[in-house]
């Protein structure tokens, strides 16, 4: 009825679910002191405060993955970050514009901005024309979000999601505005070439740290901590595999 | 709390269908099937109201009293003749296929030759945008693998330079894996976020 793989499978989500709960439960109060400095975020966060105090814009590209696909991760980490850049630049006279490549993204990321506004209670200044679907492909995404960049006024873009090699299309435009940009994504093509062009690229898992850098809440920085224990039982385990392999017991 | 309910909702669905992931239990994997089958059609149609709200958004800056865009108006007289001729037509039929194939590859085809210059040049740009320890050997493995990649020293007989290349060619896919490993050690984090109700991407 079950087998190996699915009972590994189920104790690593349930020994994760018991780190997270454990760390976000006893460490609460510590758990916010104990982030390393990144020098991208602490760009990210200057130029955040720099768009809100000069009344411009925010990006949020929130990348082309649809939500029930595999690596829709990446896009619900750019949900929980436009939630907190609409908080954090909700007293800025140009709110922060999503885009989005997929339906129900640019759904979700409606949602999650009206979530914004509703917390602050300023619902009224909530316009759904700010979480926009830009192409359904992602070529057309791409060549969309390219003219959204020139015409709105934005100083910071934050394009965190699934995305192709065509990212460096979105990040040259940014370049021609001179504007400020943090590129993440979960694909390694994608990353290789956010590595060349952007101006604050994130490699492999920091991408799930940027919500606990922006103090979006002491879960996300529990979770940094379960990601940091879980990466060093992993490490543990495939030594332990190779020496057993190497002894020949497996 | 926000969304009780939603969030009830979200979690029980999300418990559901990760168990009939793994436990291989007829009744659980009907039920998974269904839930799954029902989450494909709202994305459906969410695609539909996503095209809807592109439109809409497309057709106000057509008709916005200053800064009228002209480029949105090619947008919706491209959408609104393939409606027409995608309902009148069919989807599938040959000539319609045809039609928007021709307009849209060359199209695609040209930003991805647009993409391949913008990268040539942000390479040779990197080194004196970003002066740091990475930036360097990432310009080394680069050019490096790009020689590898080319087959340049394959046809090498020496046993000892093929190991070694044998060798080197290991280094990006140990990299590569390390990375996917990271990533796939955040998603399972980011989803139990979610099904223990403390991330929510909805609002209810």
């Amino acid at each position: 009825m079950i087998s190996f793989t699915a009972v590994a499978g189920l104790a690593v989500v349930l020994g994760a679910t018991v780190i997270l709960f454990f760390l976000n439960v006893t460490l609460r109060e510590k758990l916010a002191r104990s982030l390393r400095p990144i020098a991208a975020f602490q760009h990210l966060q200057r130029a955040i405060s720099l768009a809100v105090e000069d009344g411009k814009r925010l990006h949020v590209s929130l990348g082309k993955s649809d939500i029930l696909s595999p690596d829709s991760a990446s896009s619900l980490v750019g949900l929980s970050i436009l939630e907190r850049i609409t908080q954090l630049s909700m007293i800025s006279d140009r709110p922060p514009i999503a885009t989005s490549g997929q339906g129900n993204l640019s759904i979700l990321s409606q949602d999650t901005l009206r979530a914004g506004y509703r917390a602050n209670n300023t619902l009224e200044q909530y316009d759904p024309d700010r979480g926009r679907l830009a192409g359904p492909t992602p070529l057309s995404y791409t060549a969309a979000t390219i003219a959204v960049i020139h015409d709105e006024n934005f100083s910071t873009h934050l394009l965190v999601g699934s995305f192709g090699p065509e990212v460096g299309l979105l990040t040259e435009a940014i370049d021609q505005e001179k504007a400020f940009s943090l590129a993440a994504s979960d694909s390694l093509p994608a990353q290789a070439v956010l590595f060349a062009t952007a101006q604050e690229p994130l490699i492999g898992e920091e991408l799930f740290a940027i919500p606990g850098y922006l103090q979006t809440g002491p879960i996300h920085t529990a979770s940094l901590l379960t990601q940091d224990v879980l990466r060093w039982l992993f490490i543990a385990s495939i030594l332990v595999g190779c020496a057993l392999k190497m002894i020949g017991i497996i | 709390m926000r969304a009780p309910l939603a969030t009830a909702i979200a979690i029980a669905i999300g418990i559901v269908v990760l168990l009939g992931y793994f436990v291989e239990l007829a009744i659980l994997q009907d039920i998974r099937t269904l839930l799954i089958g029902w989450a494909v059609i709202v994305a459906g149609s969410a695609t539909l109201i996503g095209i809807v709200n592109l439109v809409l958004v497309h057709w106000r800056r057509v008709r916005a009293p200053r800064g009228r865009d002209l480029l949105s108006g090619v947008l919706l007289a491209a959408f609104l003749l393939t409606v027409i001729f995608g309902l009148f037509l069919g989807p599938s039929d040959s000539n319609f296929q045809r039609v928007v194939t021709s307009i849209q590859m060359p199209i695609e085809a040209s930003l991805m030759a647009v993409l391949a210059i913008s990268l040539a040049y942000a390479s040779l740009r990197l080194l004196q945008k970003r002066k740091n320890s990475m930036t360097i050997i990432f310009v080394i493995s680069t050019i490096l693998f790009l020689l590898l990649s080319s087959g340049f020293l394959a046809t090498s007989e020496n046993r000892y330079v093929a190991g070694a290349l044998g060798a080197l060619n290991q280094l990006p896919v140990a990299g590569a894996r390390g990375l996917l490993l990271g990533i796939g050690l955040g998603s399972l984090v980011t989803g139990l976020r979610i099904l223990l109700g403390s991330d929510r991407p909805f609002s209810g």
